[in-house]
């Protein structure tokens, strides 16, 4: 309750001061993204960065702020804090939890913010002016697309597989929507929690399991990272494709070299986080109308377009 | 392996179901052995025994260290956020020191990961032991910090180890001598190592004298402070040494290397005998209790009856049947 009423007074504190800052002269966006604990949060963090960065240098009337916060509870203090000193005139969320970050977002919209959220939707959607997210569905469609053409429509898979959530469950479905109707057969799928060490053992178990083994799908680069070394260390030659998703730089590299067992990869890009940032502030300067829902689509990456999605000097 | 020297108990003075209660552990391992031909013979080919003795060095050597920290009535939560910080400070030297030293950066890396293994010990020993801090809180601390820097060393993402030094470094994982796999020979000499300290030696006593009565110990004159740290400063070396043949592995520090091994751990060491609640150490028992929680998640996926949503209820109460099998042999 007494969360809810200091957020209120922010609020009303950002109300109080919008009319000074009409006469300020810059625009301030905040981003608010979760803190770097695994690789594509780490991608988010860096691409965040290096959009205010360019935007800051870009065009000097805008300042953009960016936060990170280890949880939700530390998010929307973070919210409280950037709406508390100054009024924003855009927030840029990509919140860690639905649940418990609708109603802060809801008291900064009322201050009068432009709020773009980003990957993972709040409760309510109409909070939000612009909605940026990925496509998990494509990116296993994607990926099954291309193992039903270069298989001929036939031959035994494994899948590996996250934590248990949403975003691991569209991306299975996605994939198991893609092979229906062709005589791939997923021999086994497991969890192995988007993890490189978990993925290893789970691929030696597979290798073990089953004399014949045609394609692997990890619907991660982190847990294809450890199947490559496990099926390395085997020496076995039955596996044609080795494939992820998600556009680490690792395997998006492995892609520009053109990797026989790994030659394509799916995005379900951090940079996201930038083309988001990049349209709030096209919408602030440029009287550029963005509202609406983007999804950005999961396209096939390969030798051709590799380049685009490729960020040498970022952690992911 | 392991057997043979189990089978001759150091110190039997008190009575022979000592005897019985080392050979718990490796009851249950036979049986799970078994249950695993019978489920799907693949299990018992020795390319797969091979992978999966080979995987679990790794907990069983940081389990070593344990034993000496639980027997002696302490706890530590830090071990594998330890491992992953270790991992990436002896990743990113080694990466540094290439262009003076090649590939013996890697005998130099691996010096540098012993040292910082023997220093984190030292800090948790110390906390422990000089803070008079609740070993629980004070490794919970630790865990978090460690976790913490190896997030920061690497900006969240990944800390890859040099490609010049990959191929050299490799076999310290995937190598073989006589057909062992490299990490399986570490841990037997670790488990030697330390089942010598703890049962030949005077510090051994002392550290199960400590976890079994610290009044008592310290009233026969044994500093608590100095062997509890000890035992830290053990499970620190023993923790470098896992990390030492973790890297090769994948080649990479992430901060997600090494979550939950503590866990992990900490159930190796009790399946394999050891009180909680501290006291007599069993150190083989404990290489058995890793050998049976990697057994255990491999029979999962090697067999085809358990839905995927459900391996890790499975796996839990496979564990609690280990332990009754173990209550029952010792009550003989």
């Amino acid at each position: 309750m007494t969360r809810t009423k200091w957020v209120a007074a922010a609020a009303l504190g950002a109300l109080l001061m919008a009319g000074q800052a009409v006469a300020a002269d810059k625009k301030v966006v905040a981003v608010s993204i979760p803190a770097a604990d695994h690789g594509w949060t780490a991608g988010v963090v860096y691409h965040a960065q290096a959009a205010a960065k360019e935007i800051n240098a870009a065009f000097p009337d805008v300042e953009v702020i960016v936060k990170t916060s280890p949880s939700a509870t530390a998010q929307v203090s973070a919210l409280e804090d950037l709406s508390a000193g100054r009024k924003l005139d855009a927030l840029v969320i990509l919140p860690h939890t639905s649940e418990e970050l609708t109603m802060p977002v809801k008291a900064v919209k009322d201050g009068g913010a432009f709020i773009t959220v980003v990957d993972r939707g709040l409760n309510d959607p109409a909070i939000q002016d612009l909605y940026v997210a990925g496509d998990n569905i494509a990116v296993g469609k994607n990926t099954a697309k291309f193992l039903v053409d270069k298989l001929g429509g036939k031959g035994n898979l494994v899948v590996l597989r996250g934590i248990p959530t949403v975003i691991d469950d569209e991306r299975i479905k996605g994939f198991q929507d893609g092979i229906a109707g062709t005589d791939l057969k997923i021999l086994d799928i497991q969890y192995a929690n988007w993890n490189s060490d978990e993925a290893f053992k789970l691929m030696q178990d597979y290798l073990a399991k089953y004399p014949q083994i045609d394609a692997v799908w990890a619907n991660d680069d982190d847990m294809l990272l450890g199947v490559l070394e496990a099926i390395k260390e085997s020496g076995r030659t039955d596996i044609k494709f080795a494939l992820g998703g998600n556009g680490m730089k690792e395997i998006v590299k492995k892609v520009i070299d053109g990797d026989a067992v790994t030659p394509v990869e799916t995005p379900y890009p951090p940079s996201m986080i930038k083309t988001a940032i990049y349209m709030t502030v096209a919408n602030l300067v440029g009287q550029a109308p963005v509202r609406g829902n983007v999804k950005l689509d999961a396209p096939l990456i390969t030798q051709a377009n590799a380049a685009e999605f490729y960020f040498p000097d970022s952690p992911f | 392996m392991s057997a043979v020297i189990q089978s001759a108990p150091p110190r039997r003075e008190r009575d022979f179901a000592i005897g019985w209660a080392d050979a718990g552990p490796f009851l249950a391992l036979a049986a799970l052995l078994v249950i695993g031909f019978l489920i799907n013979p693949d299990f018992l080919s020795s390319t797969n025994l091979s992978n999966v003795i080979t995987r679990s060095a790794f907990i069983a050597i940081i389990a070593v260290g344990a034993t000496f920290v639980i027997s002696s009535g302490g706890l530590d939560l830090s071990v594998g956020s330890m491992a992953a910080f270790i991992t990436g400070v002896m990743i990113m030297f080694m990466n540094g020191m290439v262009p003076h030293l090649g590939t013996w950066s890697v005998p130099a890396g691996m010096a540098i990961a012993l040292l910082a293994g023997i220093a984190c010990g030292l800090v948790n020993g110390l906390i422990v032991t000089v803070g008079k801090i609740e070993p629980f809180i004070a490794t919970l601390g630790t865990m978090g910090i460690f976790r913490a820097l190896i997030t920061y060393l690497s900006d969240g993402g990944t800390i890859p180890i040099d490609r010049s030094l990959r191929e050299a470094y490799r076999p310290v994982y995937f190598g073989t001598v006589a057909g062992i796999p490299i990490p399986i020979l570490i841990s037997l000499a670790v488990a030697a190592i330390g089942s010598f300290i703890l049962y030949k030696t005077k510090y051994g006593r002392k550290c199960a004298a400590v976890g079994a009565n610290a009044d008592v110990a310290r009233y026969s004159g044994i500093s608590i402070i100095k062997t509890r740290t000890i035992a830290y400063l053990i499970q620190g070396a023993c923790v470098a040494i896992a990390a030492i043949c973790y890297v090769p592995r994948l080649g990479a520090a992430t901060p997600t290397t090494g979550l939950l091994w503590e866990l992990q751990v900490i159930t190796a060491v009790v399946i394999g005998g050891t009180a909680l609640r501290g006291g007599k150490g069993h150190i083989w028992g404990t290489v058995a209790g890793a050998v049976i929680l990697e057994l255990i998640a491999n029979l999962m996926v090697l067999s085809d009856f358990v839905s995927e949503y459900l391996v890790a209820a499975v796996q839990g109460v496979i564990i609690i049947i280990a332990m009754l099998i173990q209550r029952f042999s010792n009550s003989k």
